[in-house]
């Protein structure tokens, strides 16, 4: 588990303390006589200031890491601890202070039917005794960051569903709290929306140069939103790291998901090989590059180009002809070993597919929501 | 229209059915407050103490759900307000009279209204009692600020449906003692067979409860922002 994340973004002091410190975390449930174990060691770093997403599908541990990490639910082992100091030690009263300290914006908005939008924002004020004057002030210009001006005194049920979000994250950010924790927070919502209020977090996180951590199962979400990302599943975090670098690691399964191939045939004759550019080698036509040096046609079966976390990165996937005697009586195509060798010396990441591993790419793109 | 004029220029029309009115009346209000009191309070521990609730207390629960509401509910009114007789003399000093009515009407409407706050509490969503304990709030300010509040139109019903169930308690109250328009049915409609005056306190009562329900139901637009 070398790669698991520890998402030091380059240029950040290696000694400073993440902001969000998770070790070895784990919860067993008691189901009749069995017992399931939801998180199986959730080891995770965020350094301040990072937005983090942590994918993965239903039934991988979502939902019990985001209510181990509110303490919702106590954790079995393991440790949480945000700027420092641990979720799980101490008092009701550490608790409660603790919790004040992370702002939690819910899939479904969970906001007061009885309260105004207003009101809303204004309860965690409520809560820890600020006066009146003062949390309606605060609560009006949090209103006013969200961009709801105008709308202080609507009940939610007179709220779209973006709008209610948009009072969500603005309570949660009430009591100026040193991390963001979005549980699905647009999966409710459509993709006009969902990219409004992915957006609207983006620009707060640098804004208020806030930690966020995205808990989601949309690779959608994690591209517009995260600088960083972990994939989950089966309680343990099996990849992870900046999302450019994630991305560049032609055999891992994040990549496959952030950089989806179009669906094509694969029923082509010939080797097929997966080539992945990232920065400059992905301005280079690869194709017309192997066919000048060797001379031989190639197919370009599937490709896409995409600007992911500030850099450009392109994925082709291409059909080599077999090696041996040309039906044409021209000069044998090069060995497929020799085509890779080259691009390599070019800077792409290539590898040699199977159908069976092309296949099974596609549906890990599919069920983690980056295929379109 | 003679029959009209002899119904209006009755006395016990004119003087005995206001003070009739009067006391039921008296022993909804005073029962009715008590029963929100006890019973509303009764109905949060029942819904605190339950295995998903707030703090688990597990033979609190047990004991308050099947004792207290269970076996107060199994026993029908007409008999409870009898065997309690003895209580109510030692209680309030006697057993005649709206006052002393009050004791049984509260004692058979309190588990009956615990019963449908601790309902009304269980449709709050579980989603907004997390957000509000994520949030730091302390298991009282849940309760009195997210829980009571998002219960409200649901708890507002249930006081209404407990006052009708009072004004119908009240009548039977009535009949060993209590007073009310009960006893005015019972004596004057009944015993002299006066058709005349058990019409009007049948259209009193459906009137009553008619008010009781238009309020409570305008009091629910109100509150209600779902």
């Amino acid at each position: 588990m070398s790669d698991v994340a520890r998402n030091t973004p380059p240029g950040a002091a290696a000694t400073a303390a993440p902001m969000i410190s998770i070790q070895g975390l784990r919860k067993l449930y008691p189901q009749g006589s069995r017992t399931i174990t939801a998180l199986d060691g959730v080891d995770l770093e965020v350094p301040a200031g990072d937005v983090h997403g942590i994918i993965g599908h239903s039934g991988a541990g979502k939902s019990t890491l985001v209510r181990c990490l509110t303490l919702l639910d106590r954790p079995t082992e393991g440790s949480v601890s945000i700027n420092g100091a641990d979720l799980a030690s101490g008092s009701d009263r550490d608790l409660l202070n603790a919790r004040r300290r992370i702002g939690m914006v819910f899939q479904h908005a969970n906001l007061l039917s009885s309260r105004t939008a207003l009101d809303n924002v204004a309860y965690p004020l409520e809560v820890t005794g600020k006066d009146k004057t003062a949390r309606r002030a605060r609560a009006q210009e949090l209103l006013s960051l969200v961009g709801l001006e105008g709308f202080e005194n609507s009940y939610p049920a007179q709220l779209s569903g973006g709008q209610r979000q948009r009072v969500g994250i603005a309570r949660a950010l009430a009591t100026e709290p040193d991390i963001l924790l979005c549980d699905e927070p647009t999966s409710a919502l459509d993709p006009a929306t969902t990219d409004g209020i992915l957006e609207l977090i983006r620009d707060l996180s640098s804004r208020l140069g806030l930690t966020v951590l995205v808990i989601t199962h949309e690779m959608h979400v994690v591209k517009r939103l995260c600088d960083s990302v972990s994939l989950l599943e089966a309680g343990r975090i099996v990849e992870g790291g900046p999302l450019a670098d994630v991305a560049s690691r032609l055999d891992h399964r994040l990549s496959a998901a952030l950089l989806p191939l179009p669906e094509s045939a694969l029923d082509t004759e010939g080797t097929l090989v997966e080539v992945l550019g990232r920065g400059e080698s992905a301005g280079i036509p690869v194709a017309s590059l192997i066919e000048n040096r060797f001379d031989q046609p190639v197919r370009v079966v599937a490709g896409s180009i995409e600007d992911l976390a500030g850099e450009r990165f392109s994925h082709y996937l291409l059909s080599l002809p077999d090696p041996g005697p040309s039906p044409t009586g021209a000069e044998a195509p090069a060995d497929a070993a020799v085509v890779v060798d080259f691009l390599k010396e070019w800077g792409f990441q290539v590898q040699v597919r199977t159908r069976t591993q092309l296949e099974a790419a596609q549906d890990t793109a599919q069920t983690l929501g980056g295929a379109q | 229209m003679n029959w009209l004029t002899e119904l209006i220029e009755n006395p016990v029309i004119t003087n005995a059915l206001p003070e009739a009115l009067v006391e039921t009346l008296q022993m909804v209000a005073i029962s009715g407050v008590l029963t929100v009191l006890i019973g509303g309070a009764l109905g949060v521990i029942l819904h605190v103490t339950s295995p998903a609730g707030l703090r688990p207390v597990r033979w609190l629960n047990a004991l308050l759900s099947a004792v207290v509401v269970n076996i107060t509910r199994s026993i029908p009114y007409a008999i409870l307000m009898l065997a309690l007789i003895p209580f109510t003399q030692w209680l309030v000093g006697t057993a005649i009279g709206p006052i002393a009515a009050c004791v049984s009407l509260t004692i058979a409407t309190v588990p009956f209204f615990a019963r449908l706050v601790e309902t009304s509490l269980r449709e709050v969503p579980s989603g907004t009692v997390d957000a509000a304990r994520v949030m730091g709030s302390t298991r009282g300010q849940i309760i009195r600020k997210v829980m009571l509040p998002e219960a409200m139109p649901g708890l507002v019903a249930s006081v209404t449906t407990t006052l009708v169930t009072l004004v119908g308690y009240s009548a039977m109250a009535g009949l060993i003692g209590g007073g009310g328009l009960g006893r005015l049915a019972y004596n004057y409609g009944y015993q002299r067979w006066d058709p005349g005056v058990m019409l009007v306190i049948i259209v009193i009562i459906v009137l009553l409860v008619q008010l009781i329900q238009w309020i409570g139901d305008l009091i629910i637009r109100r509150v209600d922002h779902r």
